[in-house]
């Protein structure tokens, strides 16, 4: 898992642009599924065919970073964001395009921090002129954030948690299916451009048309010095989603998981998430209308190059979807 | 078979709770006092409750929707303080100016009545009042010690204003949940009025879930029936001290009649001129913006629906106290049920061209 | 003369019957189809080979502008903006109010009675309104009525070194290349489906209804998009110059473009010699973000004439940017009639 997650978090794939995580993620779910295809946007979509209602399982594969919009004649890199990216949290980060070129960021003379805007910023990669500049990049290329995972005790700190971690999860529960028989068949989709606002979930859940739709995502915590007032916490359990800007989880579907963790002894914990929205969100408006859920893995500094989660609360998230999927579901859907 | 007159259905529907994602109960309530009333009735996946009265004559009969949103806005718990007080946030947009002091209901394992803490001027630092509180500095007291607390509550269990109806002078009606339950009260009056009446058009009656929190329900409820014609019904910033005539229709002086992006010139057109006709007061009511109500979700299904807004003028919109008059509910009941006695193959046709 | 009939034209969103029986009269000679649909879009259809792909093209009709709101005692008339308008344009402005254009004049208080402190503030929009000349709102009421649109009262002309100069370049000057494809001599063997959309100002709302009704293969919107090549501005935000030829879109707000058919449109211009420059800033949406997201995916790009001031009474536009725009798409569509779709 720990081999997985690392592989998966240092992969590029900003939103728009997610090639390179695709096709990572496509060598490990072939041979666990039925068929894989892409979709319009580029989603990919694994399918576990058999009896039962269809259960589809949206984890994000995009990840934040920047985009060039301008190059000036000596050669600094003007950008703008992909994603949410504060300005302030890409003082002395570095980023990496598709090719490999690394930039690091500099900023105008300010008369007060306050003032720092994206625009007031350039990406430096090295360059001594223009041309030399267009040779490595040009208007439009993205660059997501530049940083190595690191385990540490039961935390992992890495970039992109959010949602590579959920993608680890889907893999992980595709894998533990592997070879069992399960009353439900499951389309895992690992989706594009969530961070641009929940796109490719939306065209996916479409094409799919399930009879219940999952995501699994990253959620914020409250349990750091003078965190905003929220009750997950690291280390505790699958957060059980009850709310966030984009859904409310049925109170049928948000039973059914809670009982489903009970009965199997897995620790858990029932976030409501007040700022910011997942995948289940397009989901559950599909069409004539999804019961949905959400399972999110706790996770502090979201958005930046250093988001830290715990893996004990990610094999959780991985426990409660194999016994979820392992449950007749049929009492889910209207 | 419904029994009920209209001030007994509306009193007894904003007495249930029925916060956005939870409208399970105020849903059964509905369907319970309009049967008799319909011919079939279904919840869906999100729980709209979605109510047919068939149409007679030639099928397919036009298909028209009338919706109006039976959730309403609420509180939601965040976290359980070790003082046994309670966090919340908001579920729907709550101006948090009106909550210190407010008695609430919390829907834990059982109902459990609570308050909104103020804290006392006397304790207060000077200046203190000249700000409002913030989400941070509000709670709710239900008298508990945590343990106690934790074994009742859970996060993200609901609470909702505890304020029972209110008979004011005249006509004029006050409690919580007018913002739509006015609406789904017009679905009822309008349903009263056709049981006496011949219609071509099936007639869908939705109380909508989740517009509260954008528009949700109607967005797949539409998706759903797909109706020929949609109206929504929801509620109007109806005249009050503070709020310029300009931006209001009039107490007691008929729905308004919405003209937007949202509504079909042909509805619009068809409404008022009906209205003209029966002598039916009505209030032209101009909106720049689409958006706002369930209209901008049903006009906006599959391949675009020809819809329409009527509004029910209303006081001191989320608020614990909105308040509205009776009788421009009547009115809008029954100028739907004109509207729909009228309708035909031929107009719906007519529509489908701007 | 297009560019003059489509700018003067009325067509606040959700007010767009004028505007889109203008373009009915323009393209129904050489199209298979014209009709319009419940949001009041103009769908005009050329039919190709039953086997071939669907190419949806759109531009949208609308323009953003005014709406009356009430009428005062004294027959002047309350409004608010219907789309997106920098408040501070409108004072001493003349507009056109409803489809008898009855003319009108914002006015504002005389500079000699104002605070001195007052002239560093904008005009508060609450406080503006519009002047029709009635002598009281009885007189008024029988001029117009609540919700009628009101646009402004510009003239198109032809100014400076062939540029000129109109109210709605947004986007009327896609209009004008959507309505150049449509009216070609030439006929594609493919399905071209050319969409006038509705209600793109508040939001892309005709464009999505549009494309779940038609199911297209792809999609590309064409735009007047901000060019702000102007003193104040610093050359990394100027997003498009005017001259520079049409500009293509890598991702805005709404969209990030289908590198597919980006890569298409490259190619073709590069193989023609016909200039184009990037969109730089990824602010702002368009119609295609609507359009991307319809049922199972659409793949949508988008192709601007760069625009200054938009959303304002008057733009500016450089007219060979709009014959590059045209010249551009007519290569792309040979190239799916040689090469097939990008994709």
């Amino acid at each position: 898992m720990k081999d997985l997650l690392k592989k998966l978090v240092e992969t590029y794939g900003p939103a728009g642009n997610e090639g390179p995580i695709r096709e990572v993620i496509r060598k490990e779910v072939e041979g666990l599924v039925d068929e894989v295809v892409v979709d319009a946007l580029g989603n990919l979509i694994a399918i576990r065919r058999g009896q039962g209602p269809k259960v589809m399982i949206a984890a994000h594969m995009d990840e934040i970073g920047i985009i060039v919009t301008h190059i000036d004649e000596k050669g600094f890199v003007r950008f703008s964001n992909i994603g949410g990216i504060s300005p302030h949290m890409l003082i002395g980060q570095r980023v990496i395009f598709a090719n490999g070129t690394v930039g690091v960021f500099g900023m105008e003379k300010l008369d007060d921090i306050k003032d720092l805007r994206l625009s007031k910023m350039f990406i430096d990669i090295g360059a001594k002129d223009e041309a030399s500049a267009r040779e490595k990049v040009s208007v439009g290329d993205v660059a997501g954030l530049c940083r190595q995972a690191c385990f540490q005790g039961d935390r992992v700190i890495a970039k992109s948690l959010d949602d590579r971690a959920g993608c680890a999860v889907l893999i992980q529960v595709l894998r533990e299916l592997a070879n069992k028989e399960i009353p439900n068949q499951v389309y895992a989709v690992f989706t594009v451009q969530e961070e641009l606002g929940l796109r490719g979930a939306r065209t996916a859940a479409y094409r799919v048309n399930p009879d219940i739709g999952f995501a699994v995502d990253v959620t914020g915590t409250g349990d750091t010095p003078e965190a905003p007032t929220m009750a997950v916490e690291l280390g505790k359990g699958a957060a059980i989603k009850v709310k966030d800007a984009v859904v409310l989880t049925h109170p049928r579907v948000r039973q059914f998981m809670i009982e489903t963790a009970e009965k199997k002894g897995i620790p858990y914990q029932l976030e409501v998430l007040e700022r910011g929205g997942t995948d289940t969100g397009p989901i559950h408006l599909t069409r004539e209308g999804v019961p949905s859920g959400a399972i999110s893995i706790p996770t502090r500094y979201i958005h930046t190059p250093s988001e830290m989660a715990d893996m004990n609360d990610i094999e959780n998230v991985v426990k409660l979807f194999v016994a979820i999927l392992e449950e007749q579901l049929d009492a889910l859907i209207v | 078979m419904a029994t009920l007159g209209l001030a007994e259905f509306l009193s007894s529907i904003i007495s249930e709770s029925g916060v956005s994602g939870h409208e399970g109960k105020v849903a059964a309530l509905v369907e319970k006092h309009m049967s008799g009333l319909f011919d079939e009735a279904r919840t869906d996946a999100l729980g709209n409750l979605i109510v047919l009265k068939r149409g007679t004559g030639r099928t397919p009969h036009p298909r028209v929707m009338l919706a109006a949103h039976m959730d309403e806005i609420g509180l939601m718990v965040t976290k359980i303080e070790d003082q046994g007080c309670l966090r919340v946030t908001q579920v729907g947009g709550i101006d948090r100016r009106i909550l210190p002091g407010l008695e609430v209901i919390v829907h834990g394992r059982r109902d459990l009545p609570g308050v909104i803490g103020a804290k006392p001027p006397h304790v207060q630092e000077p200046g203190e009042r000249e700000k409002s509180m913030k989400w941070e500095d509000l709670y709710v007291d239900v008298g508990l010690t945590a343990d106690e607390a934790r074994e009742l509550i859970r996060i993200g269990d609901i609470a909702t204003f505890a304020q029972t109806p209110i008979k004011l002078q005249g006509k004029f009606m006050a409690g919580k949940t007018m913002d739509d339950r006015a609406g789904v009260a017009v679905l009822f009056e309008c349903l009263r009025v056709l049981r006496d009446m011949r219609h071509q058009a099936d007639v869908y009656c939705v109380a909508t879930v989740q517009e509260e929190v954008g528009l949700r329900g109607a967005i797949t409820s539409t998706y759903g029936i797909v109706p020929d014609v949609g109206i929504a019904i929801d509620v109007g910033f109806g005249d009050q001290s503070s709020v310029p005539e300009y931006q209001s229709i009039s107490m007691d002086n008929g729905p308004g009649i919405a003209f937007s992006p949202a509504v079909h010139q042909g509805i619009f057109e068809r409404l008022t001129s009906i209205a003209s006709e029966l002598e039916i007061p009505y209030q032209v009511d101009p909106s720049p913006y689409p958006g706002g109500t369930d209209a901008y979700a049903i006009q906006m299904a599959r391949g675009g629906i020809p819809t329409g807004l009527v509004s029910i003028p209303l006081r001191y919109m989320h608020t614990a106290v909105e308040t509205v008059c009776l009788a421009d509910i009547e009115r809008a009941g029954r100028l739907l049920a004109e509207f729909i006695v009228r309708l035909d193959k031929k107009f719906v046709e007519g529509l489908k061209c701007f | 003369m297009l560019l003059k009939t489509l700018t003067e034209a009325f067509g606040v969103p959700g007010q767009e019957q004028e505007i889109a029986n203008v373009i009915r009269e323009l393209v129904s000679p050489y199209c298979d189809s014209v009709e319009t649909d419940a949001l009041g879009n103009l769908i005009a259809i050329k039919n190709g080979n039953e086997k071939g792909p669907k190419v949806m093209l759109t531009a949208h009709m609308d323009e953003v502008g005014l709406m009356v709101m009430f009428i005062e005692k004294s027959g002047t008339l309350r409004f608010k903006p219907i789309g997106g308008i920098d408040p501070r344009v409108l004072v001493s402005k003349s507009v056109y109010i409803g489809k008898n254009r009855v003319p009108g004049v914002i006015g504002a208080k005389p500079i000699h009675l104002q605070k001195w402190e007052e002239a560093d503030k904008p005009f508060d929009i609450d406080g503006l309104f519009i002047d029709i000349g009635a002598k009281d709102k009885e007189e008024a009421e029988k001029l117009v009525k609540l919700g009628d649109g009101i646009i402004f009262a510009t003239k198109y002309e032809d100014i400076g070194n062939n540029r000129a100069k109109a109210k709605a370049f947004d986007d009327r000057i896609g209009c004008a290349v959507l309505i150049r494809l449509l009216t070609m001599e030439k006929r594609w063997d493919f399905t071209i489906q050319g969409v006038f959309t509705a209600q793109e100002e508040i939001g892309g709302r005709g464009a999505q209804v549009a494309s779940y009704r038609l199911e297209p293969d792809m999609a590309i919107g064409f735009e007047g998009t901000t060019a702000s090549d102007v003193p104040g501005s610093k050359e990394h935000l100027y997003s498009t110059s005017l001259g520079k030829g049409p500009a293509l879109t890598h991702a805005d707000a709404s969209i990030v473009a289908d590198p597919r058919i980006v890569k298409r449109l490259m190619e073709v211009a590069e193989a023609k010699g016909i200039p184009y420059q990037w969109r730089e800033l990824t602010t702002g949406g368009t119609d295609a973000g609507r359009i991307h997201l319809v049922r199972e995916g659409i793949p949508a790009a988008v192709v601007s004439v760069p625009t200054r001031y938009i959303h304002s009474p008057v733009s500016i536009i450089d007219k060979t940017d709009y014959e590059n725009a045209v010249n551009l798409m007519a290569a792309f569509l040979d190239s799916i009639e040689e090469r097939g779709l990008p994709f």
